[in-house]
């Protein structure tokens, strides 16, 4: 595209300044941060801590309301995703726009009208009385959190989903019928396989931001319920304990990291 | 004639209340070549579609093996399709690709496995069992979507200008493969193509379709040789297309001029359209010849010379190996049977179907 490297890395160098400034020299503090005390003496102590009970207890709730909300996400998407492909020419754009309208409001705003909708005293709640049903109280519990995550996060399941779906010729599906294959069949040989790249990078784009929320859990869970995101907050915010954060964020980069290798894997397996 | 495999009868079908087929009726026999022919918009593919299931039919009927199919869903058809851009499963090798019919039929191991080293072998392209897809040339996709068809031993192949994507030389090879392919089978092959001369290489039967109606069913020879209409005249390779006169049988009036003729049985005094091949059209010296012209261009095609010769108010077309510089006077001579005399379209709705430069 470019005459030669030298302009190539001319245009590119601001790209590189940004990144070096805004993720590589923060990677390195909390790398720092995680692995020093107060002294700046080096210690292990600050990722350990994971193994403390609370600790333990909010990473492991949070991994299990992530992958709850991803799955979640994933059965909504893909059905979803095969009416917006089959679609393509007419309706599928008024579609898409009711799934993207909400992320043109705040993010914070969309939770906070969860919670006012979730509440013991709130507006679900208020129309159940009204028709003489009974209330539920679902607000300050982990569905409440999993109904936050899915509600924000579904678009970014969906966008990839609905790519890959868009991507297959129809002629391929026709294909597979008339090779004697029956509608369960096609979908679970073809549809599915030719669409795990979409799969993949929305269970990525939906896990990793509900693994490491706190505004939905802080927002939807109360005060009693401690994600891990939760726990690294306060403890930069409350507790003033750096490096314990740190160490504690090091502890889910781990998770984030294994989750993306295990994606580039089976992406570079799929091209192969 | 082989007995009858596919039978349409009274086919109708329509999108968005544009009409793509109207009642159309066509039989195709056991173990024939059979190509629709036609320019696109025609109904050809509609027509294949039905056939092989992806399609319903507003009204009519499919019957297939003395069955009637019009209803099946494709997987419980007997027949396979050979698609456009072939269309196979990217995210499988060769091998799966070819396996994936028997796989569904739950076919043993061995049975798989002699069936995919068969069509490779078939198709000339052993050894490519672990490949993937991508990594292979048009061609060679083309090759495999036919083996992953065959394999299945279908009664019939359906095959929807599968060699449209390929380049020109490809395309002239994969034509004499497919003739050997069919030889070596055994069975029908339903061919769609807008290509008159691959229609014209391959077929044992030709359906010439237009709007949704069949203008012309026949062998190549007779859709060459004898046209019934215009618009197959001008479609199947170039033509002079002339308004003329049947004077009487075996006499019309072409540009004023009176012409002997083969044809009978159209009335005296009648109008009708001619139909001469540029190849059929002899230039002789001025004086020998019975209509008048002058060569207004020339250019040279290799084997031939094509020439444009002004004669009796109308351009022909004429091939020739024989050179006539432009500007030379010359005279247009014919052969009584090469001259072929077809109905004029009567009404304005035939005249649609037809072409509208005669």
């Amino acid at each position: 595209m470019f005459k030669n490297r030298k302009t190539a890395n001319l245009i590119a160098s601001p790209y590189f300044a940004w990144a070096l400034v805004f993720i590589l020299v923060p990677l390195a503090m909390i790398l720092w941060y995680g692995f020093t005390d107060d002294a700046g003496h080096l210690t292990a102590a600050n990722v350990a801590s994971i193994a403390q009970p609370e600790h333990w207890k909010s990473l492991v709730l949070a991994l299990e309301l992530a992958v709850i909300s991803t799955i979640v996400c994933f059965l909504l998407a893909y059905p979803l995703g095969m009416i917006l492909a089959k679609n393509k020419m007419s309706s599928s754009g008024i579609i898409t726009t009711i799934f993207i309208l909400p992320m043109w409001m705040n993010f914070l705003l969309r939770t906070f009208s969860w919670m006012t909708l979730l509440e013991n005293h709130g507006v679900i709640n208020g129309l159940l009385s009204l028709l003489r049903l009974p209330t539920i109280s679902v607000i300050n519990t982990p569905s409440a959190i999993v109904i936050g995550m899915v509600y924000n996060f579904l678009p970014f399941m969906i966008m990839p989903i609905y790519n890959s779906l868009a991507k297959i010729d129809d002629n391929v599906i026709n294909a597979a019928r008339d090779l004697g294959a029956n509608a369960v069949q096609t979908f679970l040989r073809v549809t599915l396989p030719l669409t795990i790249p979409g799969i993949i990078s929305g269970v990525t784009m939906v896990f990793i931001p509900a693994l490491t929320t706190f505004a939905i859990s802080t927002m939807l869970g109360g005060s009693k319920i401690l994600l891990i995101g939760n726990v690294i907050e306060q403890e930069f915010t409350l507790t003033y304990d750096w490096h314990l954060g740190s160490g504690l964020s090091v502890v889910l980069m781990v998770f984030i990291v294994i989750n993306m290798i295990v994606s580039a894997l089976t992406e570079n397996k799929d091209e192969q | 004639m082989e007995k009858e495999l596919i039978t349409l009868s009274h086919i109708c079908k329509s999108y968005n209340g544009q009409m793509i087929l109207d009642d159309l009726n066509l039989v195709i026999h056991e173990n024939e070549f059979v190509t629709l022919l036609g320019p696109s918009g025609c109904g050809k593919t509609t027509t294949l579609r039905i056939i092989g299931g992806f399609e319903i039919p507003d009204s009519g009927q499919v019957i297939f093996d003395g069955q009637d199919i019009t209803n099946l869903v494709p997987n419980k058809r007997q027949l396979n399709t050979v698609f456009q851009k072939y269309a196979l499963f990217t995210h499988m090798d060769i091998a799966d690709n070819i396996a994936f019919g028997l796989r569904i039929k739950n076919k043993t191991d061995q049975y798989i496995r002699d069936k995919i080293s068969y069509a490779l072998k078939l198709v000339n392209l052993e050894g490519y069992e672990h490949r993937m897809p991508d990594s292979l040339s048009g061609g060679q996709q083309q090759r495999i979507a036919i083996a992953r068809a065959i394999v299945n031993e279908p009664k019939v192949l359906l095959l929807d200008e599968p060699l449209g994507a390929l380049d020109l030389k490809l395309r002239q090879d994969m034509q004499y493969e497919l003739i050997r392919l069919k030889k070596e089978l055994g069975i029908t092959f339903l061919y769609v193509t807008h290509d008159q001369e691959e229609a014209l290489t391959m077929s044992d039967h030709i359906v010439v379709m237009n709007q949704g109606y069949i203008q012309q069913e026949g062998s190549p020879e007779d859709i060459y040789n004898e046209p019934e209409n215009a618009f197959v005249a001008d479609f199947i390779g170039d033509s002079n297309i002339i308004s003329a006169t049947m004077i009487r049988d075996e006499l019309v009036r072409i540009l004023g001029i009176e012409w002997p003729c083969v044809d009978k049985g159209f009335g005296n005094e009648q109008p009708v359209d001619v139909v001469i091949r540029p190849e059929d059209v002899e230039l002789v010296p001025r004086g020998q010849g019975r209509l008048p012209g002058v060569v207004s261009h020339i250019i040279f095609k290799g084997v031939h010379y094509e020439m444009e010769v002004q004669a009796g108010g109308f351009e022909w077309l004429v091939h020739s190996t024989k050179e006539f510089p432009e500007g030379t006077e010359v005279d247009i001579r014919v052969d009584p049977f090469n001259i072929q005399v077809m109905n004029r379209p009567a009404s304005e709705d035939e005249q649609a179907i037809g072409v509208e430069d005669v």
